[in-house]
């Protein structure tokens, strides 16, 4: 099993599975950074988006890579509302209240496509999507191959956007201090919607990249959620740099845990490291000290 | 219509209705005429695996529909059938509320509950009220082996099905002239999948192959490249996958990616090997793979007309519609031979039950503990574009390819 | 409210159920109600009453429930004497990630989100340990007898469980008149300003831990003898926890009827939700989710909270109220 032959692919796949792993983890880092919330309705909004992407490909013919441009800010525009209209008001700045309203938005947004779409598994099959990059031993999926160009690149957009741009350093502030936020004339529910719409688009985009290679069902996105959480505290809730590199680290461990504990305990590697990180280094590798 | 009433009509009309009168004070059965026969009809339609459910609830009900139009159960004076219809929620709880719903609405029976845990919870709250309950797939052996007189199973279990499928992977091998020879196991972590691991791995070296390794994998997962990975290195001559759905579509698309080309892919209960979905969707992945699985007889008219229905519906023909068709009409069959709705009857016929006007390749059924003696899976194999059966002989529709030729 | 009393009336009048009514449809609903809530009461002590926000109580939940199954079905141990070992192997397990939890001074969502995590890591072992049946999962043998814990009629039952509940009610108010009551209460609202004081927030937050474990286990073994099959999914999942925290959250988080109230009043949702819908797969948890974000909306401390502000309405007074 420790033969490069399958150790080199397996860190590949580690690789470019962990990217979009990032990216939704990204979402939720921002969230969580910005607005100290636990978004439960992650898993439905991400299943959301992976069902705009399929409709746009089965109705309107367009490749999910080209309907990102389309979705991302569609999806901008539905978390900004949902922040603003609903989860906000909704939960009075309480934190359990929030987290029941998330909860009840997850209820509600994954029994609407079930019973809008009902049950069947989608998926999209692109002619492309076989197509592979041979790297030495391994068989690197096309797909697979944009995906992690493409998270890379919105890492660093998500990044300068972050560093300079007035909204981020807002953001920035927000997260750090809110009360003098507000009282620097920041508008606090504006951010906070804003926070939560970059978050929904972040998985609009990871929904479009996803899609080519995976499946789309009422229930799929919640497969994503807590993989998804454990990096972000690896990474430093609201690093964007902590939830890249931490959604790369987690693929990485996800697949050499896979491939020497088997798929079905190989998952505890995941949740052992989320474990041990919590308990020694709850900061994470990038964040600020609690 | 108009009536003459002449004399002998009258009379006619006057003799018919004494006798009539008289029939009613003598056939105390004939009270029950008209009033519908309940039955509840239990699937997950919500939840993890509302798509299986919703395709149970479809082929029962459809079957009850027929029944219907049909002039209802004669033995009842046409009473016709009434669905109560139950979400179990994809959880043991909620089958098991479904039917304490069921038995307060005065059901006579129910059908279905689909996910083994589910007939379980489900099949033992009707024992409390000796409700007969008829399981539409579950297939884990302890469904049958409790000692409940009310519960039966009218498809085959993992006994069963793990001896048949290896069974046929011998001759399947015999035919191309012991072929293969090393076999990988990979297979969803649960009740079902793992359960089929644990005989297969026992039955599997008694016969002549050699598992090189066995790989759980839990539902859902979200990426099939590392098993794929392993596969590859291993290279064994037959992949034998036991899952779901979207995991088999999943390992399907990676091991095409992934170039892996072994003699064989012989599924067991194989979420998508033998479904129509699979086929239409992905039809270069699921070129030439077999299944051991649930499958209608092919020669049978009803069982094709039946497709023709759902197809026309838009609906794909799984196992889930044409099982629960089977299952309500085997139902109808014991109200007619009982002659009655009464829970106890009911239970009686089915354990006498012979009955032949099913859907499946199983020939009459007979019940042992519960178990239909005669269910056992078929095997099919996915040949340009369409499912064919390969074995056994008596179903075969077409011969198997095996090994598979070169991409 | 003060005193047992309250807390006596209530049980006297919901021990009635059975008698008034024979329906085995409602007591069936009410001993899933009564279920929730005692897990409910569980989370509530260390949530409500601590201020530390589980998402993990399937750890003690599954615990119970494996425990008890494992015991009967491969060691030929007695149901009861199974139950009694379920609900102290869960409070250890409570112990244990309490003690790692809080000694790593683990407060907030780091805190929830650990616990979620303990969860996680159980379920996964649970799914592929021979000892529990792996995938396959435990399946008690039938036996209704009560020397197996199992009955015949839902009655035993469902005055079982609303006798734990019941002594999971009295703990709660004990525990909120007693010092290491006020000890609680104090970490919740501010441990620092407890610390400096010289309350031991650790082994407080430890004690209350282990308590909530130890109810949650029971509701877990009382689960597993209800119905006779557990697998990893049911026994760890996030089913549980989710159930166990919405019912406090809604009922009333930090108050000795919450739980109870609450969950309750969420299966009754579900269950008119559903009645309502009808067939179409969907619908009713669309409504149901919607009801839940209104409730919240408008009534952010819960059910119980809505009481306590009539009261005050009521009674004019603008003091604080003891909450």
């Amino acid at each position: 099993m420790l033969s490069p032959v399958i150790l080199v692919p397996a860190v590949l796949n580690g690789l470019m599975t962990g990217a979009v792993y990032a990216l939704i983890a990204l979402g939720l880092t921002l969230i969580y950074g910005v607005l100290h919330i636990i978004n439960f309705a992650h898993g439905a909004l991400l299943t959301a988006a992976m069902f705009a992407a399929f409709f746009a490909y089965q109705w309107l013919g367009i490749d999910p890579y080209l309907a990102a441009i389309g979705l991302t800010p569609l999806f901008f525009l539905l978390g900004y509302g949902l922040q603003r209209f609903v989860i906000g008001p909704a939960a009075h700045g309480e934190d359990r209240n929030i987290l029941l309203v998330t909860l009840g938005l997850a209820v509600v947004i994954e029994n609407a496509l079930l019973y809008a779409f009902r049950a069947d598994t989608r998926t999209i099959n692109l002619p492309y999507a076989f197509n592979v990059i041979e790297v030495g031993t391994a068989f690197l999926a096309v797909p697979r191959v944009i995906a992690f160009g493409v998270v890379i690149a919105v890492a660093l957009a998500l990044w300068l956007i972050m560093r300079f741009t007035y909204t981020g350093k807002a953001i920035r502030a927000v997260a750090k201090e809110k009360l003098g936020a507000e009282l620097s004339g920041i508008d606090v529910a504006h951010i906070y919607a804003v926070t939560f719409g970059l978050g929904t688009a972040c998985l609009a985009i990871a929904a479009c990249l996803l899609m080519p290679t995976y499946y789309v069902n009422p229930g799929a996105g919640n497969a994503f959620v807590l993989i998804a959480f454990t990096i972000v505290v690896l990474g430093g809730m609201g690093s964007v740099t902590g939830a890249l590199v931490g959604g790369l680290f987690v693929g990485v461990v996800e697949s050499l845990s896979g491939l020497y504990l088997g798929e079905s305990l190989g998952q505890i590697g995941i949740f052992v490291m989320f474990i041990l990180v919590l308990l020694f280094r709850p900061s994470g590798l990038f964040g600020e000290r609690a | 219509m108009s009536r003459q009433f002449s004399a002998v009509n009258r009379r006619r009309l006057l003799l018919s209705t004494a006798a009539g009168v008289a029939g009613l004070l003598h056939a105390p059965a004939l009270r029950a005429q008209g009033a519908p026969v309940k039955v509840g009809v239990l699937h997950p339609v919500s939840g993890a695996l509302s798509y299986s459910g919703q395709q149970g609830r479809i082929g029962a009900q459809l079957a009850i529909e027929e029944i219907n139009a049909a002039g209802g159960i004669k033995a009842l004076g046409g009473a016709k059938i009434e669905a109560v219809l139950g979400d179990a929620q994809s959880t043991p709880e909620g089958g098991n509320a479904e039917v304490e719903k069921m038995n307060g609405a005065g059901v006579a029976a129910v059908v279905g509950g689909y996910a083994s845990g589910i007939c379980l919870a489900a099949s033992q709250t009707a024992a409390r009220y000796d409700l007969p309950y008829i399981v539409d797939v579950g297939v884990v052996d302890s469904i049958v082996s409790r000692g409940l007189k009310n519960t039966f199973r009218f498809g085959p279990g993992f006994g069963v099905i793990a001896k048949t499928a290896i069974d046929n992977l011998v001759t399947l091998n015999e035919q191309a002239n012991m072929a293969a020879k090393t076999v990988m196991i990979v297979h969803e972590d649960s009740a079902f999948g793992a359960g089929l691991a644990k005989l297969l791995n026992t039955q599997l070296p008694e016969r002549g192959f050699q598992v090189l390794e066995t790989i759980p994998h839990p539902t859902p997962t979200r990426d099939f490249n590392n098993v794929a990975l392993k596969i590859k290195a291993q290279n064994p001559d037959i992949v034998i996958p036991a899952n779901y759905y979207n995991e088999y579509v999943l390992l399907a698309r990676t091991m095409q990616q992934q170039r892996i080309r072994p003699k064989g892919i012989y599924s067991v209960l194989g979420g998508a090997a033998s479904s129509y979905k699979f086929v239409k969707e992905f039809p270069e992945a699921a070129q030439y793979i077999m299944d051991c699985n649930h499958w209608f007889d092919p020669k049978n008219p009803k069982a094709l007309a039946l497709k023709k229905k759902i197809e026309d519906k838009g609906e794909f023909y799984t196992y889930e519609v044409y099982m629960n068709y089977s299952c309500i009409l085997l139902l109808a069959d014991a109200l007619e031979r009982a002659g009655s709705a009464d829970r106890a009857k009911i239970i009686s016929a089915m354990e006498n039950s012979t009955f032949t006007g099913h859907v499946m390749p199983y020939g009459p059924t007979k019940f042992v503990n519960g178990q239909n003696q005669g269910a056992a899976p078929v095997n099919t194999q996915v040949i340009d574009k369409d499912i064919q059966v390969i074995f056994p002989a008596a179903f075969a529709s077409a011969k198997a390819v095996f090994p598979m030729p070169p991409a | 409210m003060k005193g047992f009393a309250p807390i006596l009336v209530v049980l006297a009048l919901l021990a009635t159920v059975p008698l008034i009514t024979s329906s085995n449809v409602v007591l069936n609903f009410m001993v899933m109600a009564l279920l929730i809530a005692l897990v409910g009461q569980g989370w509530n002590l260390l949530g409500g009453y601590g201020g530390q926000y589980s998402f993990g109580h399937a750890s003690f939940f599954g615990t119970g429930a494996y425990v008890t199954g494992i015991l009967q079905m491969r060691y030929g141990v007695n149901a009861w004497a199974g139950f009694i070992i379920g609900i102290a192997a869960g409070a250890l397990v409570g112990a244990v990630i309490g003690a790692l939890s809080f000694r790593s001074g683990l407060k907030g969502s780091y805190f929830a989100l650990v616990t979620l995590a303990f969860a996680e890591v159980l379920r996964i072992v649970a799914s592929v340990a021979p000892i529990t049946g792996a995938g396959v999962g435990t399946l008690i043998k039938l036996d209704l007898r009560s020397e197996a814990f199992q009955f015949q009629s839902r009655a035993p039952f469902y005055w079982i469980v609303l006798g734990m509940v019941g002594v999971s009610l009295i703990l709660t108010r004990m525990i909120e008149d007693s010092r290491f009551g006020a000890y609680l209460v104090a970490v919740r609202e501010n441990e620092d300003a407890a610390r400096a004081l010289g309350v031991d927030a650790t082994i407080v937050k430890l004690c209350a831990m282990t308590i909530s474990a130890a109810i949650t286990a029971a509701a877990g073994c009382f689960y597993a003898q209800y119905y006779l099959f557990i697998d990893a999914g049911i026994a760890y999942g996030p089913w549980i926890s989710i159930e166990g925290l919405l019912a406090p959250i809604i009922g009333g988080i930090g108050t000795v009827f919450g739980p109870l109230l609450g969950a309750l009043v969420v299966k009754t949702l579900g269950e008119l939700t559903k009645l309502v819908t009808g067939g179409a797969p969907g619908l009713d948890l669309v409504i149901y989710g919607s009801v839940l974000i209104v409730v919240v909306a408008f009534a952010p401390r819960g059910i119980a909270g809505i009481f306590v502000d009539l009261r005050r309405r009521l009674s004019g007074t603008r003091g604080r109220s003891r909450d």
